[in-house]
């Protein structure tokens, strides 16, 4: 997995509630075993824009944007992880949202992307700040401070779990971490084969 | 956990502490029972396994289920041969079990798994499907996840979660003629809205429920996803072993009397706590229709769209209608009856009520798909095929078809009443506009040319 210490760059704004994963990746462009991601990503919603009214992230100033500024519950529907992909694709590092559907926000950790929620007084200000900064400034995203540094100097901090932020910072495996806990897994496996006996194979 | 001094525990607390295998950082790893890797993803996930040299720590608890690629008809493959293909080639370079198309246990996996028994009450359950906890209608703990966290699965039979928040949802009454378990989710759906229960552990409990069939479980606990749910849990009860008994592959003799002993403690107690209890009235409640891109834009279907604030105007749009007007008397173009939302025999039962002796109407094209091999079985054996096809419905192979913008090309612009689980913008195919119904209100659309209150086609019958 790709480390995330420090990412810098524009901030797109995509200020929608409950943006769901076939709007990221709709099917259509998923049929065949090796898409185009970049692509894919909002597909249907790039096709249906014009030039006139081009989607943010085909906009000339967000084209490298790294950071995607979200509404609420944003990655619901679908578990599909091809929109993370589709999103890491196109260059996105992290994503600062309202609120993110949990399944979405899991991938975006196993995908070395960073999934930020600011405190419900942060976040709208923040929303404003990118907003106006309208991609001619930049942002940093650091994970080791754990903080966001808007182009007006103005700083606010976010939570990540303290495994999730370690895995990142190192670009770790994850099974490889869970296996050291391989001990543990073989005792409950053991206990559970006792405890119930008819879950021990898929049956006939 | 939620368990408060005393020691009380909810349901969900009696899986989850059963498969903890340890916590930490506010996550536990869970261990689990079965996994199901589907035609969307198998070729995938296998391959990245192969490239990271991850062996599958316990291939006798996976299934490899073609759905979501399976033509409906032979005629409009749309891309799917490919997926499943390279799924047939990755299930046997790894020895997994298969449910190949054409063969008999093959269908959606979350139709297949309950109905074979092979998901079973308090066991884990996870697919790289968001709608994995489906089967919560028999009392076991589904969790949706992606790719890459179903390769850690099938790695190590193991998954990291965060514990999340406990939810009950009461539904109480008793549903009236023509209402089913669809209208009650949707009616909920409409009522709760999509961030009620966001990376919430829901249990729905209540005389509504406890009069509900599995399979009407199996609905509920299904479009529980669409409210942002982790996972959503029915408590397993005596029509829960009743539909069970049976399966293929749940246990027999001694061995499913020591089950029953453990399932038979598999409920909330009496004073367990849950971070929201919340309770909703089903008595009286009408058949639920959607009237935007939301599943939690819902109205009754005798209503009209309601006039909301600026952000519901682009699903307006997307769909053409307006608000304060009737959806009832709106021509339709299409019909869709299936996915793991209502594919079950008792789905299309109680569509075939409706269209028994009648037809679909001029211009209108209607697909029924089976949610599964055994359920297009039981269908035939019991005349359902035939009075859906004397209708005029097509008949398709079992798989997800139509929900997952599969089995049909929609052209833009087309009305279809589906009885899938989202009616979101293109789902069904680019400008397709969908409302997610029961079946009953689907078929009484299909003869009806229009959506239509289904209650006056049960009548009687």
């Amino acid at each position: 997995m790709e480390k995330f210490t420090q990412v810098r760059g524009v901030a797109a704004p995509l200020l929608i509630d409950n943006v769901n994963t076939d709007q990221i990746t709709p099917v259509v462009f998923m049929r065949s075993l090796e898409p185009d991601y970049e692509k894919a990503l909002f597909g249907r919603w790039r096709l249906a824009a014009s030039q006139a009214d081009p989607f943010v992230l085909d906009m000339p100033r967000f084209k490298r944007a790294p950071i995607l500024v979200a509404g609420a519950n944003f990655g619901c529907g679908s578990a599909r992880e091809v929109a993370v992909w589709a999103l890491v694709a196109h260059g996105i590092r992290c994503i600062v949202a309202r609120s993110f559907s949990e399944v979405f926000r899991e991938s975006t950790l196993k995908n070395g992307m960073l999934p930020v929620c600011l405190s419900a007084a942060d976040q709208p200000v923040f929303e404003q700040i990118a907003v106006a900064a309208d991609g001619h400034a930049a942002f940093e995203v650091d994970l080791v401070t754990q903080t966001i540094t808007c182009p007006n100097g103005r700083s606010f901090s976010f939570d990540v779990e303290r495994n999730a932020r370690a895995a990142l910072l190192e670009g770790l495996d994850d099974v490889a971490l869970t296996l050291r806990h391989r001990s543990l897994i073989d005792e409950r496996e053991a206990r559970l084969a006792q405890e119930q006996p008819w879950l021990q194979s898929v049956g006939p | 956990m939620t368990a408060d001094a005393s020691g009380t525990k909810t349901l969900f607390d009696k899986i989850w502490a059963r498969h903890v295998v340890t916590e930490d950082d506010g996550k536990a790893l869970l261990y689990i029972d079965r996994v199901v890797v589907d035609d969307v993803r198998a070729p995938q996930v296998l391959k990245n396994m192969e490239r990271r040299g991850l062996a599958i720590r316990r291939p006798d608890l996976a299934v490899v289920v073609q759905d979501h690629s399976v033509p409906s008809f032979a005629a409009n493959v749309l891309g799917g041969s490919v997926f499943i293909e390279a799924t047939r080639a990755a299930a046997r370079r790894h020895g997994l079990r298969l449910f190949d198309v054409g063969e008999a246990e093959q269908g959606i996996s979350h139709v297949v798994m309950p109905q074979q028994g092979m998901v079973l009450p308090g066991s884990t359950y996870v697919c790289v499907d968001s709608h994995a906890p489906t089967v919560g209608g028999v009392g076991a703990l589904g969790l949706g996840c992606g790719s890459t966290e179903l390769e850690h699965v099938l790695a190590t039979q193991t998954m990291w979660i965060r514990k999340p928040r406990q939810i009950r949802i009461r539904l109480d009454g008793q549903l009236a003629a023509g209402v089913s378990a669809k209208d009650v989710i949707l009616y909920v759906l409409g009522r709760l809205g999509l961030e009620t229960a966001r990376a919430a552990a829901i249990e729905f409990s209540g005389t509504t429920i406890a009069q509900l069939p599995v399979e009407g479980r199996l609905t509920i606990c299904n479009m529980a996803v669409e409210l942002g749910a982790r996972s959503s849990l029915i408590a397993p009860d005596e029509t829960t072993f009743a539909w069970l008994a049976s399966r293929p592959s749940a246990p027999r003799g001694d061995m499913w009397q020591q089950a029953l002993r453990v399932w038979e403690t598999l409920c909330s107690d009496a004073e367990a706590r849950f971070d929201a209890d919340l309770a909703i009235d089903c008595s009286g409640l009408e058949p639920q229709i959607t009237w935007g891109t939301t599943p939690a834009q819902v109205m009754p279907i005798t209503g009209v769209v309601p006039d909301m604030a600026d952000t519901s105007r682009a699903g307006l749009n997307y769909m053409g209608v307006d608000p304060g007007a009737p959806l009832i008397g709106r021509k339709i173009d299409r019909v869709f009856i299936g996915s793991c939302t209502n594919a079950r025999l008792s789905d299309l039962e109680s569509a075939a009520k409706v269209l028994a002796g009648r037809k679909v109407a001029a211009g209108v094209k209607a697909v029924v798909v089976p949610g599964s091999r055994q359920v297009a079985r039981d269908a035939e054996a019991g005349g359902l095929r035939d009075i859906f096809v004397a209708a005029g419905f097509l008949w398709g192979e079992p798989g997800c078809s139509m929900c997952a913008g599969g089995g049909e090309t929609v052209a833009p612009g087309e009305r279809i009443v589906s009885t899938t689980n989202r009616n979101f913008e293109g789902r069904q195919g680019t400008g397709v506009r969908t409302h997610l119904a029961s079946p009953a209100t689907v078929a009484a659309a299909a003869v009806q040319g229009e959506i239509c209150d289904p209650r006056p086609f049960m009548q009687d019958r």
